[in-house]
């Protein structure tokens, strides 16, 4: 379980504050207007931003103070998830182990994980010579192997049109099925949400709320996501 | 729209650019006119351009070495004063050389305070004059600009790849070895070249620190062929030599000279998880006292030994300081009425080839221009009464590269914009000018204006060929202080001048930012 202990995060005169539990394994969307604080929220929970006031406690374990790399998570950005100077097998292999040799076994991983995301014969290329989707895959190989219990992504497929979106979204929930890793993901879209998640965030007026049945919130919306969702 | 039917004229940009190119076709005429090929290159000319590259080369390669753990400190460390360390970074730009010749001798100078150090604990003095010296003081303005540029390098990092790599668990060492040794080899030859370049055509610095037979600059050279000999002959073959060694850098270094920003946002910071080792904050905390008190320093001794001075000085600094100011202020109307018309050439022309006029001023020297135009006036006229023309001109030429620098980029982004709306309202020539381009770019005019005014009210160049004791500026007229031993006298003209070119610079920077719509 990954508990948000009276969370509060400021930022200059932004303030954001979470209170709510998420069960392991589960599937989450963040949906919220456009700064309130979505992007935030996940900045947070993967230690990229300090918090005010609180604790994050992850199976038990306080990780508030914990740096990005040591809590289980693994994360997709918006954008720049891929160093341009390196092949896309480096840049999935630094999932592994961030360094640049791989033995043999692991190289293998790599292998394997290109595979699965469907870039078999790309491990080579550079991830300028890539489209979107595929750098976006390439991206989803690396959190494969990573093999996090979390996955964290921050409208990483933004940019992608909607087919290309909703298969990536499939991707996403096979890669977490077989890592068994809870998925939580910022999103615009409220049609991504009911794709992929059991249960949605809304962010709103400085606070985010704990999460809640996507099926339920979504067809009988309170006020203020009502508002949002137009 | 029609495809002539382009918003910015270019006559007005070839007009202002063959105007350029004349004048310094011109000095080559006149240095074509004397030259004194028969005797070829001595010894003394093979010396020259032996210690001229030697002291270039190992100014760029200091500046640049300690240039990357400053920057790198600066770039992952937030620590108290670090903006006001960063705006200090801009200062040695815009100050005066003779100036900082000054606050560099209270500091590393015979009974200066290193030195002072030194015998305390029974060590030999060092002495600051010759290759040493010039060097030191070479780094003393370059360190900042390279530091500058590394900075900027580090903040043009995107924020993902930061966390990306504490995201994956990289040390120190991944992190340099996946984001900034690719960075240090992008911006590095760029930063090289570019202080290879400036400290070619390296005068004042030369003059003070430098001259004998083992330590003179081909610029100073060709300044001492001039004063002490009066021989135009050699002189000529001094600029020829000058000519072929700077000119023929700054075209190689063109291609690897980056885009010098000079904006704002340099204190912003990044957020950073790797490097929290105490062995890491210990290094870089003594980098940045490092930096910090080789710049700090001699501005401080500059402000103290100044604000004693300042009873001494004599009545014709003052009178040279107000030559300087205006001899300034004239210097920006020039280049302004140049420096417009061609970066809006410059900005809507698709061949690159147009640039390369603007860096016409990097790759001629100062004083390779007054002596060919010394040579032409001679015959006809008393030179020292063209003194300040020359010095204006000189000045708007030296400063013509900088400002192109500065303005293309933002004329080309606002031609560009809104080109179609402008067609579409009819806005077109002055009219696109004045609604359009002059009130889009003016933080830049600004900056170009302030930093125009900044290096006219400083420079110690071609007025040292043509001045006389009534028509000198400030920054000569110091230079004569501090050669009769008024050091006193001296330290108060310093200040003086400093106050003069951080004013200008300051109120014409403000001007271009105050009310600019972001």
């Amino acid at each position: 379980m990954l508990s948000l202990n009276k969370i509060e995060i400021t930022q200059g005169s932004f303030n954001l504050g979470a209170h709510f539990d998420v069960a392991t394994g589960q599937k989450v969307a963040v949906i919220g207007p456009s700064g309130a604080g979505k992007s935030t929220l996940v900045g947070a929970i993967c230690g990229f931003i300090d918090l005010r006031a609180g604790q994050l406690i992850l199976a038990g374990r306080d990780i508030t103070n914990v740096q990005p790399d040591g809590r289980d998570m693994a994360m997709l950005f918006q954008d720049n998830n891929l160093f341009p100077h390196l092949t896309i097998a480096q840049n999935v292999g630094l999932g592994i182990r961030p360094a640049m040799r791989l033995t043999s076994d692991e190289a293998a991983q790599v292998h394997k994980a290109l595979q699965r995301v469907g870039l078999t014969n790309f491990g080579s290329r550079k991830p300028s010579e890539l489209s979107g989707g595929q750098q976006s895959r390439a991206a989803l190989a690396r959190a494969l192997v990573q093999s996090k219990s979390w996955m964290i992504l921050d409208e990483p497929f933004a940019a992608l049109g909607p087919a290309l979106r909703a298969e990536m979204l499939d991707l996403v929930a096979e890669v977490a099925a077989e890592t068994k890793a809870g998925v939580m993901m910022v999103t615009h879209a409220p049609e991504d949400a009911q794709r992929i998640s059991d249960s949605v965030i809304f962010v709103a007026d400085g606070v985010a709320h704990g999460p809640q049945a996507t099926a339920g919130l979504l067809d009988n919306p309170p006020p203020a996501l009502k508002a949002y969702l137009g | 729209m029609a495809r002539n039917a382009k918003p910015i004229s270019r006559i007005a940009g070839i007009a202002a650019a063959t105007f350029v190119v004349v004048a310094v076709l011109l000095a080559f005429v006149g240095i074509g006119l004397r030259v004194n090929t028969v005797s070829g290159l001595g010894p003394a000319e093979w010396q020259a351009i032996q210690f001229t590259i030697a002291q270039s080369t190992l100014s760029a390669l200091l500046s640049c070495v300690l240039a990357v753990p400053v920057a790198r400190a600066l770039a992952r460390r937030k620590f108290w004063g670090r903006t006001f360390l960063i705006t200090l970074l801009g200062a040695p730009f815009i100050l005066p050389v003779i100036v900082a010749m000054l606050g560099l001798l209270a500091i590393f100078g015979r009974s200066g305070v290193l030195n002072d150090m030194l015998e305390m604990i029974g060590i030999a003095k060092v002495s600051i004059y010759g290759l040493q010296g010039v060097v030191l003081a070479h780094v003393f303005f370059n360190l900042p600009l390279a530091i500058r540029l590394l900075v900027q390098g580090w903040q043009g990092v995107p924020a993902e790849r930061f966390r990306l790599s504490a995201q994956l668990g990289m040390g120190p060492r991944m992190v340099f070895r996946l984001i900034e040794l690719p960075l240090l080899m992008r911006i590095l030859p760029g930063a090289f070249a570019l202080i290879f370049v400036i400290c070619l055509t390296s005068f004042a610095v030369a003059l003070t620190l430098g001259g004998g037979p083992r330590a003179t600059t081909i610029e100073l050279a060709i300044y001492q062929a001039f004063r002490f000999d009066f021989n135009l002959g050699r002189a000529a073959l001094l600029s020829l030599v000058q000519l072929f060694v700077a000119g023929g850098a700054a075209v190689l270094a063109f291609w690897l000279v980056p885009a010098v920003t000079f904006g704002g946002g340099m204190d912003r910071m990044q957020k950073r998880w790797d490097a929290q080792g105490n062995g890491t904050r210990a290094l870089d905390g003594v980098c940045i006292a490092f930096a910090a008190s080789f710049l700090i320093l001699p501005l401080l001794a500059i402000l103290t030994s100044g604000l004693r001075g300042l009873v001494e000085v004599p009545l014709i600094v003052w009178t040279s300081a107000w030559t300087s100011l205006w001899v300034a202020l004239v210097s920006v109307l020039v280049l302004l009425v140049v420096a417009l018309p061609m970066a809006g050439w410059i900005a809507t022309s698709r061949r690159a080839s147009v640039e390369a006029i603007g860096l016409l001023g990097l790759s001629v020297s100062p004083l390779m221009i007054g002596t060919g135009w010394f040579i032409l006036i001679h015959p006809y006229a008393s030179p020292t009464d063209w003194a300040l023309v020359v010095t204006i001109s000189v000045n708007a030429m030296m400063a013509l590269p900088f400002a192109l620098r500065i303005l293309v980029p933002s004329i080309r982004q606002t031609a560009q914009t809104y080109d179609r709306l402008s067609g579409a309202l009819g806005i077109s020539g002055i009219a696109f000018w004045r609604c359009v381009l002059l009130p889009r770019s003016r933080p830049q005019i600004g900056f170009a204006a302030g930093l125009t005014a900044a290096l006219s009210v400083g420079d110690l160049g071609v007025i040292a060929l043509f001045g006389d004791p009534d028509r000198s500026t400030l920054p000569l007229q110091m230079h004569r202080l501090m050669g009769s031993y008024r050091t006193d006298a001296a330290a108060g003209a310093a200040l003086i001048l400093l106050a003069l070119a951080f004013g200008l610079f300051g109120i014409m920077d403000y001007w271009g930012r105050r009310n600019a719509i972001a």
